[in-house]
């Protein structure tokens, strides 16, 4: 399947580990340094650990027009595309999603109209607020086995990773060196703050990271605000609605907030960023996905706008039916990089242990 | 003719930006031409990895201190004194100045790579090595204002006197003629023509590999030359090192290097021996072996190891030629089996017996009895699989250059030329006779490069 994305990647990485002068950007090169022969697990270990900063590639003497034709960038990114394909479950969902932003958008029209329907048929149920236009019962119910699927299928991801990769058992220190770099986008800065070089050649900047980050603290803060909703109803026995005031309030606001300052402004930035060194065939799926994510959050902050006027049932179906497309798709989504970004950094501390 | 500039640049690398910053921070008109397309600018700086700086204590990247003393001791041992004092003391006191510049204009600097410990005291390595801090100097020089024509080729200087009158360049199929104020010579050695270095070299030359770029051909050198400005070197002299003979003819830069001669013994075609591979540490003896391979039968040679030394040292671009017995190795290298079995048991049995290895330092480890001798890291080659990489010349840049003052300035026999200065490896060997230090390179080009600029600049106020 990946044979050509590993050979590509490995021939470049052969040259990388003979210069050795891009030690100091990321966590890829002191890994890439550590070894003499690249077993097929090791490339898809570099390729998952890569954050497409890009600055070896305009740091690269060898770059085209040169004839060692460079772009690791590139090269990884599509080992990286292949490697998920590889490791979804299952398989061919992961195949027609990855590359294909068409079907993308054809999946979150599918749950639109899935949603509008539901909304149509079980609207006026006799409920309060949201529950009026879609039953809480309905809607948890959808929401119940809607998450329950990307969470076993990324289980299972993730345990193809792993082993293809040669994981370890996981210590506590590891895991929480991993999760301090992924909080700080550590491998964003650049190795000395000034961030990368992604909208703008060579010039480093922290925009990607900031906007990164933004996007990844108003999803969790939107996680937050439906898992503070979930508690309330059913331990604390507090239906929603919910007043301004209140976990569930708090969290999503500010999470739409920036979840979609943070979409908006990663979509600019990708539109300035040369295509050629991630996955070009890639793109079209992450811009729908950033997309995704953003309407989610736009669309959830409208409704707390508009929640009591009669655009609302409208609302909330298109409302949920993003969410329901980004939960299905998760798994097979630029979504997923979370997961596998998360496993490789963890791999990371186990290696640097050993060296 | 049009003076539309006040100052013009001739060349893209680390010393042409350094004199074009310089120049234009003053508030001058600079151009920069630049023969190399935009992919390709900079020069042989685009594969350079760092600057060796003079400090008194810590500085950025740098440990401990590195005295000007130190420093000097450091250039006269492998230039074997041919070196100019005055000129290689400023270079060395001014590049405790320049680090911090450097910084100033963008450059960033990282820890000594992983496999360059050596170094790591002395030199400041670039982040992202040569192409990342041409970069950074590219950016600066466009905010400060500097007009940057790549594929700008020169033509002529003309001299008259003692100054330049006017500068011929082409661009995008155009010719121009331009009269500035005052120019900087910053275009490299000459390198890249092969034909000028084989009537240096003699006829050996045609089989030399050029490490970096293809676009130091030398022709303001030879231009300038002609006129009767005052050079200083030899055409022979450059900096030459072993490189993989399978290198591509030009630009194939570090990734081509082999540091396993040391651990080896290096054979010509005729399979035998021809120098002491083991005569000190290898960042101290590669700059010889350039100069001995070029004095080899068609200036090829092959180092063989054996199992035991393959992970002693950094891995190279091209993987080794490969077989499990010394004949089939001989075969697959284009040797005689029975010369490269018979040099390989005569040097196993001149290699002493017992242990007492020791990768990293001299130890010691002497054979006895044959000629060359091998004076450390003997070891019998006698552990399949064997590997064999084979050795060419690799010439990095050539030392025949303008004279300069230490204002940068050059003359000609009658007296300074008033307008023209010189920087970088156009002028080297106004410093350097023969040898190479790591990392000098990019300090005489930024410390000379930023005099010229100042220079240029002043005169053109």
């Amino acid at each position: 399947m990946q044979d050509e994305s590993l050979q590509e990647a490995r021939r470049q990485l052969e040259i990388c580990n003979a210069c050795r002068y891009c030690e100091s950007y990321c966590s890829v090169f002191p890994a890439v340094h550590a070894v003499r022969a690249f077993s097929d697990g090791d490339l898809t270990q570099f390729a998952n650990l890569c954050h497409n900063c890009r600055g070896c590639y305009y740091a690269c003497q060898y770059t085209p027009p040169h004839g060692f034709a460079l772009n690791l960038p590139n090269a990884l990114a599509e080992l990286r595309q292949d490697s998920w394909e590889e490791f979804a479950a299952p398989r061919v969902v992961g195949r027609l999603f990855q590359r294909n932003g068409l079907l993308l958008a054809t999946a979150t029209a599918l749950c639109l109209a899935l949603l509008l329907g539901l909304i149509r048929l079980a609207g006026d149920g006799g409920g309060e607020g949201f529950y009026a236009a879609l039953p809480h019962t309905l809607m948890a119910g959808i929401f119940m086995l809607a998450s329950l699927f990307p969470l076993l299928s990324l289980t299972v991801s993730l345990r193809r990773y792993w082993r293809a990769t040669e994981g370890e058992w996981i210590r506590g220190s590891q895991l929480l060196a991993a999760l301090k770099s992924a909080a700080t986008a550590h491998n964003l800065d650049g190795g000395h703050g000034e961030g990368c070089n992604f909208e703008d050649e060579d010039r480093y900047s922290r925009a990607r990271l900031f906007a990164h980050q933004l996007v990844m603290y108003g999803f969790m803060l939107c996680f937050a605000a439906t898992a503070a909703g979930t508690v309330m109803h059913y331990l604390l026995d507090k239906p929603a609605p919910y007043p301004l005031w209140s976990a569930p309030k708090v969290f999503g606001i500010s999470g739409g907030l920036a979840l979609s300052a943070g979409s908006a402004w990663m979509v600019l930035l990708k539109l300035r960023a040369d295509k050629t060194l991630a996955a070009p065939s890639a793109w079209g799926g992450e811009i729908e996905f950033i997309a995704l994510l953003g309407a989610m959050a736009l669309t959830g902050l409208l409704l707390f706008v508009l929640g009591s006027t009669a655009a609302m049932p409208t609302l909330l179906a298109v409302h949920l039916g993003t969410v329901l497309t980004f939960f299905l798709l998760t798994p097979f989504s630029k979504m997923a990089h979370a997961f596998y970004r998360l496993a490789a950094l963890i791999r990371d501390e186990q290696c640097k242990q050993q060296r | 003719m049009s003076k539309d500039c006040d100052i013009v640049i001739i060349g893209g690398g680390n010393a042409a930006l350094c004199a074009a910053i310089t120049a234009a921070e003053t508030g001058a008109k600079v151009r920069l031409l630049e023969a190399a397309p935009r992919s390709y600018r900079g020069g042989n700086s685009r594969h350079t990895r760092n600057f060796r700086c003079m400090h008194e204590g810590p500085l950025s990247v740098l440990q401990d201190s590195y005295d000007q003393e130190e420093y000097l001791q450091d250039l006269l041992k492998v230039t074997g004194g041919n070196t100019d004092e005055t000129l290689a003391k400023l270079v060395i006191l001014e590049t405790q100045n320049c680090l911090p510049w450097m910084l100033s204009q963008g450059v960033r600097f990282q820890p000594a790579l992983s496999g360059t410990l050596s170094l790591s005291r002395t030199n400041a390595f670039f982040k992202g090595g040569g192409k990342a801090l041409l970069n950074a100097y590219y950016r600066r020089a466009q905010a400060l204002g500097v007009e940057l024509l790549y594929d700008a080729k020169v033509t002529h200087l003309q001299l008259d006197g003692d100054h330049i009158s006017w500068v011929d360049y082409s661009h995008a199929d155009i010719e121009y003629r331009i009269a500035p104020t005052s120019v900087v010579v910053a275009s490299g050695g000459f390198q890249a023509d092969i034909d000028w270095l084989t009537r240096a070299w003699g006829p050996a030359a045609k089989n030399f590999l050029i490490r970096g770029t293809p676009y130091n051909r030398g022709l303001v050198l030879s231009d300038l030359m002609q006129q009767g400005l005052l050079t200083v070197g030899d055409a022979n002299q450059c900096h030459a090192v072993a490189i993989d003979g399978r290198a591509p003819q030009y630009d194939g830069g570090i990734v081509t290097r082999l540091d396993c001669v040391p651990f080896s013994i290096v054979v010509n075609q005729h399979a035998e021996r021809f120098y002491d591979e083991g005569e000190d540490v290898w960042p101290k003896r590669y700059a010889i072996w350039g100069r001995l391979l070029a004095a080899q039968p068609e200036q090829m040679a092959y180092a063989i190891i054996d199992a035991k030394s393959q992970a002693l040292f950094m891995p190279s671009v091209f993987p080794p030629i490969t077989a499990d017995t010394v004949e089939e190795l001989a075969l697959k290298l284009d040797l005689q089996p029975q010369a490269l079995r018979h040099t390989v048991d005569q040097f196993n049995a001149a290699c002493p017996d017992g242990d007492g290895f020791h990768a990293t330092e001299l130890d010691g480890l002497i054979t006895s009895g044959i000629t060359p001798a091998k004076t450390n890291w003997a070891r019998p080659i006698s552990e399949g699989p064997f590997h064999g990489y084979p050795l060419r010349t690799g010439v990095t840049f050539t030392y025949l250059g303008l004279k300069v003052d230490k204002r940068a300035q050059c003359s000609t026999a009658d007296g300074p030329v008033k307008n023209l200065w010189a920087a970088g490896e156009t002028m080297a060997g106004s410093i350097l006779g023969q040898g190479y230090l790591a990392g000098f390179g990019m300090a005489m080009g930024t410390v000379f490069g930023r005099i010229a600029g100042q220079e240029a600049a002043n005169h053109a106020r």
